[in-house]
């Protein structure tokens, strides 16, 4: 088990939003304050790490002609929990991510990784796959958030910050401004991805 | 007697008759056809429209200069597109405007419209309108507040400034009659009417359109098609007692003129064919009648330009010229 790379895949080289384009439709909807972003990213990486340790453990007991239907009844069981204990404890914040805490039953990251990962690999390194890839989700989410909050609104978790002199770019906040900024994050993410693909490829060409 | 002994036969390849022609020719031809337009906003306005103007177009180069250098591409600032997208910007954009607020627009037309699709030739969507519909996104009261014609603009704060309804904001709340007193249609046909920077005057746009099309630097198709389709429409289907009043204030009001004239006719996002451009000229005239009868904005112009822009592969794709030597039977299959 190799906690590093794991964690360095989770956040940039398979960073579960940036490169495998994996649950885009969640970010697109609710980047649009950070409070939003920080419930949505926490919410992701608990239910993607105890899907994928309970999906691992499972793993053997699983007929494979069934699967998808057995992993969305686990990821489904998580969800629910996660669900009511925002509804008790978080109540504003269940309310202003609404339907987006259910529909992460079908959120292709929990999906994808507990087919390509947890089913393959033992508990313990699906446990560590599920904590770095949803820090990378969180993290992917967070930056989205703080850019379309501070642009759109002009505050942080709520806070003024930008002067009083700045005129909010609504359509930051806007669908369209979604679209836009993950857009350009995922530009100068492939831009730097490919920056060092190419730096590495040449050291390998140095070096035989 | 011809010397073949010393005659030098130079073999090069097709073409060989060349014209002088290139895009910085074209593009100059476009600002020059643009100037009237703007004379008429500085009559109007005072002094504002022009600052307006050159901060777009000073911003406008700037980002295209910026982009291309720090992505190490050959440099496109001297084909002067930038130049003639600055001057649109502006034109599409009210006097009262904010100067930092064009600047974003900028950004969004240079940047992310035309170079992030490759530069010249390659963006799908007018870089100009794309500019004006992400101000129009980001500050809609800033993009909905028309200076009063016939009053000089202060260079500073506008927050005092007089403001007046657009004819395109009166037709839309109903009231027709309102708009036949407060505008004469010799007022719309010189510009002495609320609106933005370059589309309040219709004989100056149309003096640049004739002028342009006699450099052949636009054929007439689409901005023939894209007129007559409102014209006609409107005739037919107007809101009040007077056809012909009521068809021709929507002609000569709103951006049509602009639009039809000097966006429509963009090369890379519009049709090669002249078929091609019939169709899409009559698809803007359809979509601005529509968005001014039924949608909630007063005017359309600028949607249904961006809108056919993205259906200009799919006429491109259908409306081909026969090829030479090629029956029609031929041709089907």
């Amino acid at each position: 088990m190799n906690f590093k790379k794991q964690l360095k895949e989770g956040l940039i080289t398979q960073n579960p939003v940036l490169v495998q384009l994996l649950g885009m439709c969640s970010v697109l909807a609710i980047s649009t304050s950070v409070s939003n972003g920080l419930g949505m990213g926490i919410s992701v990486l608990i239910i993607l790490t105890c899907s994928n340790v309970a999906i691992s453990a499972l793993k053997k007991f699983i007929p494979s002609e069934v699967r998808i239907a057995c992993y969305i009844v686990v990821i489904a069981g998580f969800v629910t929990c996660v669900d009511l204990l925002l509804q008790a404890f978080l109540p504003s914040i269940a309310k202003s991510l609404g339907v987006f805490i259910p529909l992460i039953v079908v959120n292709c990251i929990i999906l994808g990784r507990a087919e390509g990962f947890s089913s393959k690999n033992s508990v313990a390194a699906s446990a560590v796959d599920g904590i770095c890839q949803g820090i990378g989700y969180t993290l992917v989410l967070l930056v989205l958030c703080t850019f379309r909050e501070l642009l759109g609104s002009g505050t942080l978790l709520g806070i003024q910050v930008m002067p009083a002199s700045y005129t909010p770019a609504l359509m930051v906040v806007l669908p369209v401004g979604g679209f836009l900024s993950l857009g350009l994050l995922i530009a100068v993410m492939q831009y730097f991805l490919n920056k060092s693909k190419e730096k590495n490829s040449k050291k390998e060409a140095e070096q035989a | 007697m011809t010397d073949y002994k010393n005659l030098k036969l130079i073999a090069t390849s097709s073409p060989h008759i060349r014209e002088k022609t290139n895009t910085t020719t074209i593009m100059r031809d476009v600002c020059i056809a643009l100037l009237p337009a703007l004379a008429i906003a500085v009559w109007n306005w005072g002094v504002r429209p022009l600052i307006l103007t050159v901060v777009s177009v000073v911003a406008c180069v700037g980002f295209e200069w910026l982009y291309r250098k720090a992505m190490k591409k050959t440099n496109t600032v001297g084909d002067m597109s930038a130049v003639v997208t600055g001057i649109l910007l502006a034109f599409v954009c009210p006097v009262y405007l904010p100067y930092w607020m064009i600047v974003v627009g900028a950004f969004f037309a240079i940047v992310v419209a035309k170079q992030l699709y490759g530069g010249i030739g390659k963006n799908f969507v007018n870089p100009a309108l794309i500019g004006r519909a992400a101000l129009l996104g980001c500050y809609a009261s800033a993009m909905t507040t028309w200076a009063a014609p016939m009053v000089k603009a202060p260079l500073g704060s506008t927050v005092d400034a007089a403001t007046a309804a657009t004819p395109m904001a009166i037709m839309k709340s109903g009231d027709f009659a309102a708009l036949t007193s407060t505008y004469s249609l010799a007022d719309m046909f010189i510009g002495r009417i609320g609106g933005s920077i370059g589309e309040v005057s219709a004989v100056m746009l149309l003096l640049g359109g004739a002028y342009l099309v006699a450099r052949k630097v636009i054929n007439w198709h689409t901005p023939a098609a894209y007129i007559l389709t409102v014209a006609v429409v409107t005739f037919i289907f107007p809101k009040g007692n007077d056809p012909l009043q009521w068809m021709l204030y929507n002609v000569l009001g709103g951006g049509l003129m602009l639009g039809a004239i000097f966006m429509a006719t963009d090369y890379a996002t519009s049709p090669v064919t002249k078929k091609g451009q019939l169709i899409f000229g009559l698809g803007c005239g359809l979509l601005t009648v529509m968005i001014r009868y039924f949608g909630s904005y007063p005017e359309g112009v600028c949607y249904s330009i961006l809108v056919m822009n993205c259906t200009t592969w799919l006429i491109d794709k259908y409306v081909k010229p026969q090829r030479f030597g090629v029956s029609k039977k031929e041709a089907a299959k």
